[in-house]
């Protein structure tokens, strides 16, 4: 009823997320997915196999391609900590949500509204809305932070005492937690946080993409956002 | 007017070949080069017995069965003569008062020159005990064990219960069971804790002998534990790893593969998290361990062991979810929720659209 109707109109995008962002972001998400389909089979190993063990090699295959994607995403981890150094405004957004600023808050408040269909219509962003902010600062970056300090605990208790790993992270993230299976088993739980990330994360892209005002899942692949109406945006750089 | 260790030695019948034997043994147990040998032997014959108070708390004795079972050629007849045992009172012979006597003539003869060895804790739960659990000698433990520890030149924890707590300390704790490094005023004597339950033998054995040659205490990790015996996981040295790297995997007792001898981490084997030396040393001589017997490591060396679920679960279970639950029950279960919470959120999106579609036409 009140809907206005979309007129055509022609507005010019906006180049947000450069090269090097994207790129981090798609070897992230296939490192996450790598990440958490050898975690759990480590955890839970693939039925056993027969024959020498002299010819198989399927746990030790299972937890190099772990260890590879966690170095990947750990180092693509720190590259992007970079990044928001080196890249431009957009690219600080997710580390530094503006968590004093009322208007923020403001902006939080009403998107959740627009999910609890509260509201007609969302605040259009060049950037990412203030709520995507705050999920992402809490659940990527510090679940991130979190499976790369723990993980390199457990790596360090393989590479033994005198490793990097062990000196920088399993001398105190295993006394922290008390012993090793405490961490195992925090490292499982930070897992699962990450791919409840993973699962809103999508959907709520898709459904962006579909309901809001901006384009979504392109701009993460041309880098340029778009717009459905010509009215102006919340975000003003 | 005190005997060295190498006179000790040779009062007791033990030749000065035999001696040297031990000497070596002890080097190699220890992991150190040849050359550390003479070294050894140098010290056994020069340095005075160190008198050690043996002392015991909350415990079952398994450390002390499994200590005067060192198959270590002489570390059975010799160590227990080398360092002057003076208290101990499982295997003393004394009794009563003289026997509780030796230790106020060990501070004051040797203050600040002793070793205490804590076998088991105190329990500290003053408000149900009324502080007087664990009587020795008609006072409670806890005072024995302060007074001594004051004047110590050094504790050794012995197994879990010293180290960490061990059965008396988990849930819920009756007695308020707490390990020597978190008595309150200990002293500042340093600690070495020697975990496990009981502890290997030779380790222990190794421990001591390291602690008297050297007149140092070994080289300890960020938690306490001796690094020479404490470094590595049962799982790193496992016979077994192999298994464990190409995917076999015992699925149950008294399957295929367990008959095979492979891995068993599916049977939550703790050794991929406990820091011992199992897997090398051995039990009984190095005869066999758990794993070699065929029943997966409970873990018993490490931080509350009794606490963190079933010893055939590998994960922690997270009892404030329910009985029984792990890390992944619960993850599964949150995924699910999430998933199903998004179906019905798009379900909603998708026909809000579809009202906004009709109100536009």
């Amino acid at each position: 009823m009140t809907t206005k109707p979309v007129v055509a109109h022609s507005e010019a995008a906006v180049y947000v997320y450069e090269a090097p962002l994207r790129l981090w972001h798609w070897i992230n998400a296939l490192s996450i997915t790598l990440l958490a389909i050898t975690g759990w089979f480590i955890a839970s190993p693939l039925p056993s196999v027969s024959g020498e063990a002299i010819d198989n090699y399927v746990m030790g295959y299972m937890r190099f391609v772990h260890f590879a994607a966690a170095y990947i995403f750990a180092v693509g981890f720190l590259f992007r900590i970079y990044w928001a150094f080196a890249g431009n405004h957009h690219a600080r957004q997710i580390f530094l949500p503006a968590i004093f600023d009322k208007d923020w808050w403001g902006g939080v408040w009403h998107e959740l509204k627009w999910y609890a269909f509260l509201v007609k219509e969302p605040r259009k962003y060049i950037g990412h809305n203030p709520m995507a902010t705050l999920f992402m600062h809490l659940m990527l970056v510090w679940g991130s932070v979190f499976l790369i300090i723990t993980g390199f605990a457990l790596y360090g208790e393989g590479t033994g005492m005198d490793s990097w790993q062990y000196a920088l992270f399993s001398s105190w993230v295993i006394p922290l937690f008390g012993q090793s299976q405490d961490v195992h088993t925090w490292h499982h739980l930070g897992m699962w946080y990450i791919v409840i990330f993973v699962i809103i994360h999508v959907y709520v892209a898709i459904r962006e993409d579909i309901m809001s005002r901006q384009s979504m899942i392109s701009t993460m692949v041309s880098g340029w956002r778009m717009f459905k109406d010509a009215r102006d945006v919340e975000d003003k750089p | 007017m005190i005997e060295t260790f190498y006179d000790v030695m040779r009062r007791q019948g033990i030749t000065r070949r035999s001696f040297l034997k031990y000497c070596s043994l002890t080097a190699a147990a220890m992991g150190l080069g040849p050359a550390f040998a003479p070294k050894i032997a140098h010290a056994m014959e020069t340095k005075p017995r160190i008198p050690v108070l043996w002392l015991h708390g909350l415990e079952c004795t398994c450390c002390s069965e499994s200590f005067i079972r060192s198959a270590h050629p002489l570390a059975k007849d010799v160590i227990l003569s080398m360092i002057s045992l003076d208290y101990d009172t499982l295997i003393m012979a004394a009794a009563g008062h003289q026997a509780e006597s030796i230790i106020d003539e060990i501070i004051e003869k040797y203050k600040g020159n002793y070793i205490l060895a804590c076998e088991g804790n105190p329990g500290l739960d003053e408000g149900k005990t009324g502080g007087m659990s664990c009587i020795v000698g008609g006072k409670p433990y806890t005072e024995q064990l302060r007074r001594v520890a004051k004047d110590a030149k050094a504790i050794i924890s012995w197994g879990s219960c010293a180290s960490w707590g061990c059965v008396q300390a988990a849930r819920p704790n009756p007695t308020g069971a707490t390990p020597i490094h978190k008595v309150p005023d200990i002293g500042d004597a340093p600690i070495i804790k020697v975990p496990g339950c009981p502890p290997i033998a030779e380790v222990m054995t190794g421990v001591v002998t390291y602690m008297l040659t050297f007149d140092r205490l070994p080289s300890l990790d960020r938690q306490g534990r001796p690094l020479m015996f404490y470094s590595q996981r049962i799982h790193d040295k496992c016979y077994r790893r192999s298994h464990f790297d190409a995917g076999q995997f015992v699925e149950k007792f008294d399957d295929e593969g367990a008959r095979k001898g492979y891995c068993l981490y599916k049977m939550g084997c703790k050794g991929p998290t406990t820091y011992n030396a199992c897997s090398t040393i051995r039990w009984n001589g190095g005869l066999s361990f758990p794993i070699q017997a065929g029943h997966p490591c409970i873990g018993c060396s490490e931080d509350g062991f009794w606490d963190k679920g079933g010893f055939y679960d590998r994960l922690t279970s997270i009892d404030q979810f329910g009985i029984e639950s792990n890390a992944d029950d619960v993850g599964l279960a949150a995924v699910a929720a999430v998933g199903v919470g998004v179906a019905a959120h798009a379900a909603a999106s998708a026909v809000k659209r579809a009202q906004q579609k009709g109100d536009q036409e």
